[in-house]
Order: structure tokens, then C-alpha cells, then sequence
């Protein structure tokens, strides 16, 4: 066998509990190239590549290293095989130097000797360019010094495969171009290189080849020099499905949230929404596209009062009494105070939109345990919720007293959605609502947000999958590094035109440095 | 009055060493996430293992004894009985991930019975009036001086009037300081301490460091109750280590997790326990007192610690967790 | 001088012996066969224990447990009284541990609460009447309890300082100030002990009932459990320590203050304790001590943690420790032992009871011959 593939994949399956992760992925890496691994969320980019760095361990298939057959059952073994993986939270010891934790866990012949390996930190550093303090210590660092460190960490340990996800999610583009160079320097040293990426742009610039998945599978490797936006665009989203969702025409649209200029800064001093300017109106759903990441997130907390917002107003027009307010620097309560019925069904759903150890009607009662004088709760109208909820969204649960977190994904995303819409929202925001569901419970998400649309409700949908949000919107807001990229009318606009958009933030930023 | 000051530095220092061994053992055993707050009576443990020895060896010898065995019998007892008590806190919340601060109390609970009872039981067999064992021989040799001590005047008293297991504690502790600060193991102990998923995810055997860094830091601490029985007090009497051990821990924060400044800080301590007897004009109500000062200057580290939140002097930041590798 | 590692063929390594894995859920009486095993294996343990110790014969020693608490040489009424003191700091650290803030100062509070209930027997005397004088009492050891928790919660809330480390050395400064007090207080000067306060009067005194001195004590340890289950259970504030102790974030979500929550239980949790002193001086030992609490505080952290802090299995587990540690100091006095006794074995139970937790919220999987294979 030829030697020029430093890894090939035959075969490879992996499944989670029902779900397929990888299919049967057959794929090669080069020696001394640049493989941009393209696909949507979800697609199992990560699954595949934890598999390579032994963290996840295959359920099928084989895996070879310069032409062997290898069996890689943890991170070290994977170390012994020349292969590191930068992972997208990284791994480091907040109050450790850059020096201290590169060479956590490393057994050395020689003595620990913090010095000397500060040298060999700064050779390294200095071979390929980085701009690293050996003893600066990991809490004093920006996000981009962290991944320089994970990528230090990796190549002192000797590997000759790197494996990045997704890099340049936390990255400026002044700084991406910098890693960029680094990463093709890496390259004309001799090492592989796989990049996890989903913008386009950065695949045509840095790779010299692109293996891409759908749904868990393979779809093909092509030259990065042999192809273009529309063909790559096209094999990662794949032709259009039709999900036949009943999208009604908008009745009685009016003003119901509006939000301007909201900026927000976040801990690491990274804006992470910037100058948001966009209406929700009554009657409508409204999507927002993105990659995950790019400020879905905050953009739904500062408008719910969890998060501290830098600029910029939130307007709510109150349909019963006609008066606007400013939702700005309100606590979650006080929005409820003025009267605003917002309902958020949050993406973390175990860890802030339910207690997981608590049973469905101590959960029902989470959004409204404060009604009344009385300093007892009563649990007899969020048991006839529960139950209400339980017969009517057919949530497969024993009784009401389970605890949620025994329910599987769908049944806990109903049982949230349910009490979330029980209180008869004016607007209603669901951040991933259909993540990790099957088809079914999909559908009764859908079916649900759209009567709540019929109802006249400002619904406000943030989803991953093109196919849906097209299908399912009427308008969709696409948003890119905390930015409005474009707004598209959802019955008009192309999977391509907003995929494109997803990804166009980054070259319109670029210009402007330019 | 330079032997006044002598004397109350060398009063401040004795009372320190048993603080001190404790506190370089609870921050031992921090260091790897583990609050231990069976370490007061580990101490106990500690303490009554090493006086056993040192009775029944001495009755069994009576004159003849050998004074290489009459200091290492009760120093093996003491460790190995400390080492014991580690074990079954290590147990309990490494390997069966138990609550430590149920665990550390319930050991405490468990180890002050038994030094209380067992010590009540030599008493009998040694047909105490007082309910307390004495074993002088071995006092001796424990609190052994250099010859020279005594001639050295200030110096001597203040520097050299020790017996070996205070010079141990002080080696003891800038040795671990050295350690964690300096060497490949110290930096993998603290890993392990601060982000056990870390330490794991780079090949470091995260439940051998907890467990060795519990019993290690166990037996020093059990050091800290024998110094206290055979050199300090040289008498065993069941109330008589008090709340030395809680003391210890507090040094623990007060020395912000470093055993190099726990060294300072137990002699300020000490001092603080007993500067009430060279303060004229004082009576028997302000030493109790002077006797919280060590409680009050620790909090207030404590509290200012947190505000300033400067990220090296803060607590193992997986202290008290439990590590699952599993968990998601 | 690293490259050439990275061709060298993985070790042939085996899955390991066995792997632990979280359980899913465990039927109730599954997990309550555990402790209960749990509980047997302690009990022979701790017999075999006494019987090395003692030349009783094993079933001897259970006899002889059952004895302490219920024999014909001793008073029933003050096995119960005990309990109901352990049971009093239990169930005030428990909502404080419900909202996970480890609260180990409950051994300083309820010294701070005595603290207050002796400062007003001592001051007042007989000025006012009984009645009046117990109230002032019942209120001065409610605040002072109170305020000797609030100040760690404060800090908790507002810079997130530790919390155990805090409340630890709060004990200590508390017991400082009584050792303090108490020569302030001496009597007769020199003593060291402040003596039985209003001996004559009896003023500050709990009256009898049924003629009984510790029936009231007890009754009003029942009524405040039966309370602390409520309030856990059925209150809005006891909703919202839930919610805060399994989620802060989504405390926040519904628009719950954390910090407020902490330092409002942290009061509760103090005022309980400040009320465990005032029965423990006004109801029991009419002087106070540094030794007043006699270690109940920490004690009582396990036993509400062996409660999985419901108030009502916390009376068992306040009865079984109680059971034990009286049994046991009978046998320890039977036979002319160490009351300490009774420390150990406790200990020994304590262990078992926190250590099989473990088998309730873990599966071990042993390596089969089948998997091996593979």
C-alpha cells in the first residue's frame, strides 16, 4: 500500500442510543495537505473527528495511520499516533501558564525542567509565527492566545496530523488569516491537516482539498482548485426536501417588537451582538438563520432580561393597551411586570428552561409559582396544566410526577413548549426547538408554532435546519458574527441565498479592513 | 527581656509546628480538590497511633529501651494510623465519590473517638488518676535537643531549642511548597486540582493523585498531632489537642494554599495563641480573646480574597467535587 | 526524536475490569434496600466491634444498644430530648442545604443563640415575668442565630466567597467569645464555669409540662419539623430554594434573585439554630458553655444529609444516631470504657450510610468473558 495517506477511514459507523452519527464514512487524508471538512450542524463533522483524537470510540469500521491499521481508544493513544485535535471548548488550566499547560501530562526521559520547555514553546512558536508568551497565564489570555495554546500543546507532543474544529468560530478575521498562515506553513513542514469549517470562503482560501457530509455521510472529496461556492453549497445542503409544513398567509400584522441598535458585549470583551436592528410583528414567524454561535443566543437572553445589553433599546408594543416600553437593563420580572407576555423556550432545556430532578408539575409551575397572596404554591392548576399538556401534546411520560429528565428529548421539549405557550404569550421565542427530535415530535413543534402564529402571536424561531426555516417562516433574519447579514422573505428566498448570507459576514468584514 | 522575646518566639514556634504539619497536609490534599475536614481527626488518629507505640514500648523496655526505636515505633504508628484514616476518606470520595464534607465529618467524628477512647483506655492500663498517659522516656528523646542549645543564649533558644520533629515539620512544608511550585508532579497535583477533565484529557491518572495526595497529606497532618503529644504536651490527656485541627485549616486559607507562607502563618499563629501571657495587664477572659484573632485574621482573608478574586490565591477551583470522567 | 514513537503499535490493552457507569433511575425501595443493607452491615460491624472490645457476647450487644435507650436504669425522657436537639439543628441546616450552601457553622450559630438566651437570663433575672423573659429570649437567640449565618450568606451573595470554609471558622470565633464570656460571668470568680444561671428564681427557665421539664422541649422540636416540611414543600420560598439548588440559571430564567434566596434561607437556617440555644439553655442546661452544642452541629449535617434532607426521614436518622450514641455510652459506662465509645461506632455507621450512595446513583459492570473476546 502506497504511503502518501496519513489517515484513511474505512468503513466508519458511529451511533448514539437510536441515532446515526456516521454512516459507513469512507475518506483519506493526504500527507502534507489541507483538508477542509465542510457540512452543516449536526452533520457529524465532530462525531467523525472525535473519533480520530479517541474520544469517541467507533462502533464499526477501521481506521488507518500512514497505511497501518490502528485501534485508538483514548486521546493518548491518539498522541502516540502523531494525531492532536484542537477542540472548540478548549482544555486548558485556567491558572496555568501557556508553558505550564502544554506540557501537562507529557513523560519525559529528561528532568521537568519548566525552562527548558519555555524554550522549546518558543521554538516551536517561532518556526510557524505564533505570537505566544510562554509564561502568560491562560486567564489573561484572549481567546485566540488559547487556541494558539492548544495548537502549541499539539505540536510539542509531536503530532503530525492536526485536527482543528472549527477554528475560526472565536477568531477575527485579522486573526484567521494569521492562523491561516500558520496552518500552511504547518503544511509545507510536511503535517496533515484537517479543518472543520462551515464558511465557505475559508474553505476556498485554505484547503486544498474538501471532504464534505450530510446527515452523517460522506458525500464527496473534490479539489478545493476544482470547484466553486455553488457546487460545495449544493453538496453540503443536497437537493431540496419537501416537508409540506401548512404555512398560512400573515393575518392582522402589526409591530410587536422592535429592536434597535442592540449591541452587547460579552465577559471576554468580544462584541457578540452588534448593532441589531430587525421587527418581530404579530401573525408572523420570524426566523433567524446563523451558524450556531454567532449570537442567536444573546440576541434571545437580552431581549428575555438575562443578559446585560451595552446598547440599544428593545421596544414592546403592548397589543391590549397600545403604550410601548423599553425592555432594555429589565430584569425577567419586571418585563412580566409591565405586563409583556413573553414566553422563551430556551436551547439549554434541561439546564434553564426546566429542572431536570423535578417532576412536570413542579416544572409547570416554574413560570408561575408566584400567583396569588398566598405564601403556599398551589399545585392544583399546574397539575391540570400538566395534564392538559400531557393528553394534548401526547407526551410519553408514566404520570405527571416523573421527574423530566427521565423523559426522552421530544417528550421534554413538549413539556416546556407546552407550559411556555400555556401562558398565552404575545410574543414567543424558541431558540433550537427541534434539536435532537425525531421526525414526529418535529412536526408537533412545528404544528404548535404555527398556531401560535394563527393566533396572532410574534413567534420568533431560531433553527439550524435551511430545509424548515424556509418552509416554515415567513420572514428570516440572517445573522453572522453578531451581525444582520440580510433579511429574506421566507416564501421567495433559496437555501443557497441564505447559506450564502450565513456565510458572507466574514468577506464583508474583510473588505472593510481591507 | 531579649529572653522574653526568645521565650515567647520559641513559646509561638512550638505551638505553630502541629498547625503547621496539619495545614501542609490539608493543602496536600486540596490541591487535588479534596476538602478534607476530617484532618482534625486525623490528627487525633495521628497522635493516639504514636502514643500506643510509645507506651507499650516503653513498658515493655522499661530501662532498656533503644532510642532509635523509641523514636521510630511511634513515628511508624502515627503515620501508619493516619495513612489509615486517608484511606478510608480517599475511599469514600474518590472511588465512591462521596459527599466530602459529610465524609470529612464523619471521619472527624470517628477520629476523635478513637484517639478520645483509646487514650482513655491507656489511661486505665496505666492506672492514671488524672485520665492521661505520660511516657517521659519518649518525650525525651522526641523533644531531644543540640547540645548546644542551651549555651547559645537567644540564638539557641529561638533557633535550635527544638526537637527534630519541628525541624522536620518546617523541611516538610517548604519541600511540599518546592514540589507543587517546581516540579512535574506538583504541576499535575494542581491539574488534577483545578480542572480534573484537563488533567484527564492529557494522561494524567487523576484518581492516583487524589488518592496519594490524600493519604500523603494525611500522614503529615498525623505528624502534626504526635509532634503535639510527645514533644509539645508530653503528656496525653483527652482534651488537650482542642481545636488545633480546625485551627489548621484555617491556615490553610490564611496561607492562601501555599505551605512556604503556612509556615510564617503558623508561627504568627502560635504567637497569636499565646501572646496573652506576655501582654501585661491581661487576665484569663482576653486570652480567649486572643485566641480567635487566627479564626478573625482568617476570614478576613478569606473575604478579601474573594473580592479581589486575583485568580491564584482562590481555592482549587474543583475543590469539593467529585470527578466522573463520564459526566456530561 | 518524537517521530519515531508514533509508528510503535498500540499496547494490546484490555477493557478494564470492571467500568462504572451512572445509573439511570433506581425504583424507590431498590435504593432503600441498599441503605438498608447499608445499616446491617454497620450494625454487625459495630457489634463485632464491642465484642473484641468488650467480652459481651455478640447478640449481648444489640441487647445492650436497646438497653441504653430504653433499659430500666435510664431516663427515656432524656433519649428523646436529645434527639429532639439533634433533630432542631438538623432541620435548620437543611434548607440551607437544600439550596446546596453547605452551612457547617450550625455549631457556632446555635452556641451565638445560646449566647443570647444566657446574656438575657443573666441581665433580666427576675425583672419580668417568666413568661415575658422566655419570649425576650426566644427573640434574642432567633437574631442572634440569624445574624451569625447572615454574615457568610452576605459575602456568598455579594463576592461569592466560600461558604464552608466561612461558616467553619464562624464556629470557632463563636466559641472564643463564649470562652470569654463565661469568665466575664463566672461565678463563684475563678471557677471557670458560669454555673446554673438563676438557680433560686429559676428565672429564663422552660416551665414543666405534664410534669415533665422536657415535654415542651420536645413538642415544639415535632411542631417545627412537621413546619419544615411544609415550608419545604409547600411554600413559595421552599419552591424557590429548590429551584435555586438544582439551577441557578434557572433561577434567573424565571426572574428569581439568587442572592436575595441565599441570604434569606441563610437567616432561616441561622434562626433555627439560634432557637436549638435557646432550648438548649433556657429549656435544658440553664447555663452555657463552650461545649453547649457539644459537637451537635456538625453531627446534624449528616444526619440531615442521611435524610436526603425530608424532614420526616430526619426524625429516623436523629433517632438512630441518638439510639446509637446513648446505647453505646451505656456500654461504654457498663464496662468502664471511654464514653468516646460511642464516637466510633458512629463513625463506622456514618461510613457505611455515605458510602453506598454510591450503589444507588452508580452501576458497576463487571468485564464479562464474552466482552473479552472481542
Amino acid at each position: 500500500m502506497s504511503n502518501q495517506n496519513a489517515i484513511e477511514l474505512r468503513g466508519v459507523t458511529k451511533r448514539f442510543g437510536s441515532v446515526v452519527a456516521n454512516h459507513n464514512v469512507n475518506m483519506d487524508v493526504r500527507k502534507g495537505e489541507i483538508l477542509a471538512v465542510l457540512g452543516e450542524n449536526g452533520c457529524g463533522k465532530t462525531t467523525l473527528m472525535n473519533m480520530i483524537a479517541g474520544i469517541y470510540y467507533p462502533d464499526e469500521g477501521q481506521i488507518f495511520i500512514n497505511g497501518q491499521e490502528v485501534i485508538i481508544r483514548s486521546p493518548k493513544d491518539a498522541f502516540r499516533h502523531g494525531i492532536g485535535m484542537i477542540h472548540q471548548h478548549f482544555k486548558l488550566v485556567d491558572v496555568f501558564s501557556a508553558t505550564e499547560n502544554i506540557v501537562l501530562g507529557i513523560k519525559e526521559e529528561d528532568r521537568y525542567n519548566l525552562k527548558k520547555s519555555m524554550e522549546r514553546v518558543g521554538e516551536i512558536s517561532a518556526r510557524y509565527g505564533f505570537d505566544l508568551h510562554p509564561e502568560k497565564k491562560i486567564y489573561e489570555m484572549a481567546v485566540s492566545e488559547k487556541q494558539t495554546v492548544e495548537i502549541v500543546k499539539v505540536l510539542y507532543r509531536g503530532a503530525d496530523i492536526l485536527i482543528l474544529d472549527e477554528p475560526t468560530a472565536v477568531l477575527t478575521p485579522q486573526e484567521t488569516q494569521k492562523l491561516f498562515s500558520v496552518l500552511r506553513r504547518m503544511r509545507d513542514d510536511g503535517k496533515s491537516i484537517i479543518i472543520i469549517t462551515h464558511k465557505m470562503h475559508e474553505v476556498l482560501s485554505i484547503s486544498d482539498r474538501v471532504a464534505v457530509l450530510r446527515k452523517g455521510e460522506h458525500v464527496a472529496t473534490v479539489n478545493t482548485a476544482e470547484t466553486n461556492e455553488g457546487q460545495l453549497t449544493e453538496l453540503m445542503v443536497g437537493k431540496k426536501v419537501a416537508l409540506n409544513l401548512n404555512r398560512s398567509q400573515p393575518k392582522n400584522v402589526t409591530d410587536r417588537l422592535v429592536v434597535e441598535h442592540l449591541t452587547c458585549i460579552n465577559r471576554e470583551g468580544v462584541k457578540v451582538l452588534d448593532d441589531i436592528n430587525f421587527v418581530a410583528r404579530s401573525g408572523e414567524i420570524l426566523g433567524i438563520a446563523g451558524i450556531a454561535g454567532s449570537g442567536q443566543r444573546e440576541l434571545l437572553e437580552s431581549i428575555a432580561g438575562l443578559q446585560n445589553v451595552s446598547e440599544g433599546d428593545v421596544f414592546y408594543n403592548n397589543p391590549k393597551t397600545g403604550e410601548t416600553v423599553d425592555l432594555r437593563d429589565k430584569t425577567p420580572l419586571q418585563i412580566r411586570d409591565l405586563g409583556v407576555r413573553l414566553s422563551f423556550v430556551p436551547e439549554d432545556r434541561l439546564g434553564m428552561g426546566l429542572v431536570g430532578n423535578m417532576d412536570i408539575i413542579d416544572n409547570m409551575m416554574l413560570r408561575s409559582y408566584r400567583r396569588g397572596k398566598s405564601v403556599f404554591v398551589d399545585r392544583k392548576k399546574p397539575k391540570d396544566l400538566a395534564q392538559d399538556i400531557i393528553s394534548r401534546l401526547e407526551v410519553v411520560t408514566p404520570d405527571a410526577n416523573t421527574p423530566v429528565r427521565r423523559l426522552s428529548g421530544g417528550n421534554v421539549q413538549k413539556v416546556l413548549i407546552g407550559r411556555e405557550i400555556a401562558a398565552s404569550p404575545t410574543v414567543l421565542m424558541a431558540a433550537y426547538p427541534v434539536r435532537g427530535l425525531d421526525i414526529n415530535s418535529s412536526y408537533t413543534i412545528y404544528d404548535l408554532l404555527n398556531q401560535q402564529k394563527e393566533n396572532g402571536v410574534a413567534v420568533i424561531f431560531v433553527g439550524e435546519d435551511l430545509d424548515v426555516l424556509v418552509e416554515l417562516c415567513d420572514r428570516i433574519l440572517v445573522i453572522g458574527s453578531g451581525r444582520i447579514t440580510g433579511v429574506v422573505d421566507g416564501r421567495s428566498a433559496t437555501k443557497e441565498e441564505i447559506g450564502y448570507l450565513m456565510t458572507a459576514s466574514m468577506e464583508k468584514e474583510e473588505e472593510a479592513h481591507a | 527581656m531579649l529572653m522574653t522575646i526568645a521565650a515567647f518566639l520559641q513559646g509561638a514556634i512550638k505551638q505553630g509546628i502541629p498547625l503547621l504539619l496539619g495545614s501542609t497536609g490539608e493543602i496536600i490534599t486540596e490541591k487535588s480538590g479534596h476538602l478534607n475536614l476530617g484532618i482534625p481527626g486525623i490528627m487525633y488518629v495521628g497522635g493516639i497511633s504514636g502514643v500506643v507505640g510509645a507506651f507499650f514500648y516503653e513498658n515493655a523496655m522499661g530501662d532498656a529501651m533503644n532510642p532509635f526505636l523509641a523514636v521510630l515505633i511511634p513515628l511508624v504508628c502515627s503515620l501508619v494510623g493516619s495513612t489509615l484514616m486517608a484511606l478510608i476518606y480517599s475511599f469514600l470520595t474518590v472511588t465512591l465519590r462521596a459527599n466530602q464534607n459529610v465524609t470529612g465529618l464523619a471521619l472527624t467524628t470517628f477520629g476523635t473517638g478513637i484517639g478520645t477512647f483509646f487514650g482513655g483506655s491507656l489511661a486505665k492500663l496505666a492506672n492514671s488518676e488524672t485520665a492521661s498517659v505520660s511516657f517521659n522516656r519518649t518525650s525525651q528523646y522526641f523533644s531531644a535537643t543540640l547540645p548546644f542549645a542551651q549555651d547559645w543564649g537567644f540564638i539557641g533558644k529561638v533557633f535550635f531549642s527544638y526537637g527534630f520533629l519541628a525541624y522536620l515539620a518546617v523541611i516538610i512544608a517548604l519541600v511540599s511548597a518546592w514540589v507543587l511550585k517546581k516540579t512535574k508532579v506538583g504541576l499535575h497535583l494542581r491539574a488534577v486540582g483545578e480542572s480534573p477533565a484537563t488533567a484527564d484529557a492529557a494522561g494524567i491518572n487523576v484518581t492516583a493523585y487524589k488518592y496519594a495526595a490524600t493519604c500523603i497529606g494525611g500522614a503529615i497532618a498525623g505528624l502534626g498531632g504526635l509532634y503535639y503529644v510527645v514533644d509539645y504536651a508530653k503528656v496525653w490527656s483527652s482534651n488537650g489537642f482542642g481545636d488545633r485541627g480546625w485551627l489548621a485549616i484555617a491556615l490553610v486559607i490564611f496561607a492562601l494554599w501555599r505551605p512556604d507562607l503556612g509556615t510564617l502563618g503558623s508561627f504568627l499563629f502560635g504567637g497569636l495563641y499565646i501572646v496573652y501571657l506576655y501582654i501585661p495587664g491581661l487576665n484569663r477572659s482576653t486570652q480567649a480573646l486572643f485566641t480567635m484573632l487566627p479564626y478573625l485574621v482568617t476570614i478576613i482573608v478569606l473575604v478579601s480574597v474573594s473580592i479581589r478574586k486575583k485568580r491564584e490565591n482562590q481555592p482549587p477551583a474543583s475543590l469539593g467535587l467529585s470527578y466522573f470522567r463520564e459526566e456530561r | 526524536m518524537r517521530k519515531d514513537t508514533s509508528v510503535q503499535p498500540v499496547k494490546k490493552a484490555h477493557e478494564p475490569f470492571v467500568h462504572i457507569t451512572k445509573r439511570g433511575e433506581l425504583v424507590w425501595w431498590r435504593a432503600w434496600l441498599i441503605r438498608a443493607g447499608a445499616l446491617i452491615l454497620a450494625m454487625l460491624l459495630c457489634g463485632l466491634v464491642t465484642v473484641m472490645i468488650t467480652d459481651l457476647r455478640p447478640m449481648d450487644v444489640y441487647v445492650a444498644l436497646f438497653n441504653g435507650n430504653f433499659g430500666p436504669e435510664v431516663d427515656t425522657w432524656v433519649v428523646f430530648r436529645d434527639m429532639a436537639i439533634l433533630l432542631c439543628i438538623s432541620l435548620a441546616v437543611t434548607p440551607a442545604f437544600k439550596m446546596r450552601f453547605w452551612n457547617i457553622g450550625a455549631e457556632g450559630q446555635v452556641l451565638m443563640g445560646g449566647l443570647a438566651s444566657a446574656a438575657c437570663m443573666i441581665y433580666i433575672k427576675d425583672a419580668v415575668p417568666n413568661w415575658l423573659l422566655l419570649l425576650i429570649m426566644l427573640a434574642a437567640s432567633l437574631a442572634v442565630g440569624a445574624l451569625w449565618a447572615a454574615i457568610p450568606a452576605i459575602c456568598k451573595a455579594k463576592w461569592e466567597t466560600n461558604e464552608t470554609l466561612f461558616t467553619l471558622m464562624m464556629n470557632y470565633i463563636a466559641t472564643q467569645l463564649i470562652a470569654f464570656l463565661t469568665i466575664f460571668w463566672e461565678r463563684p470568680k475563678g471557677s471557670g464555669t458560669i454555673g446554673v444561671i438563676n438557680q433560686m428564681s429559676e428565672a429564663g427557665w422552660m416551665p414543666s409540662l405534664f410534669g415533665n421539664r422536657y415535654v415542651l422541649c420536645i413538642i415544639i422540636v415535632a411542631a417545627l419539623t412537621v413546619a419544615m416540611f411544609i415550608y419545604l414543600r409547600y411554600s413559595k420560598q421552599g419552591y424557590e430554594i429548590s429551584v435555586v439548588g438544582e439551577s441557578e440559571n434557572t433561577a434567573r430564567y424565571i426572574g428569581i434573585n439568587v442572592g436575595r434566596v441565599i441570604v434569606r434561607t441563610m437567616i432561616l437556617s441561622g434562626a433555627i439554630c439560634g432557637l436549638a440555644g435557646f432550648l438548649l439553655v433556657g429549656g435544658i442546661d440553664h447555663t452555657i458553655t463552650t461545649t453547649t452544642a457539644g459537637g451537635q452541629g456538625f453531627t446534624a449535617i449528616m444526619v440531615s444529609w442521611l435524610a436526603k434532607f425530608n424532614p420526616i426521614f430526619m426524625s429516623l436518622t436523629a433517632f438512630l444516631i441518638t439510639f446509637l450514641q446513648k446505647g453505646a455510652q451505656q456500654i461504654a459506662t457498663g464496662f468502664r470504657l471511654d464514653p468516646s465509645f460511642s464516637d466510633i461506632l458512629t463513625g463506622i455507621i456514618l461510613f457505611f450510610i455515605i458510602g453506598c450512595e454510591f450503589f444507588i446513583h452508580y452501576k458497576l459492570n463487571f468485564r464479562t468473558a464474552q466482552k473479552e473476546e472481542k
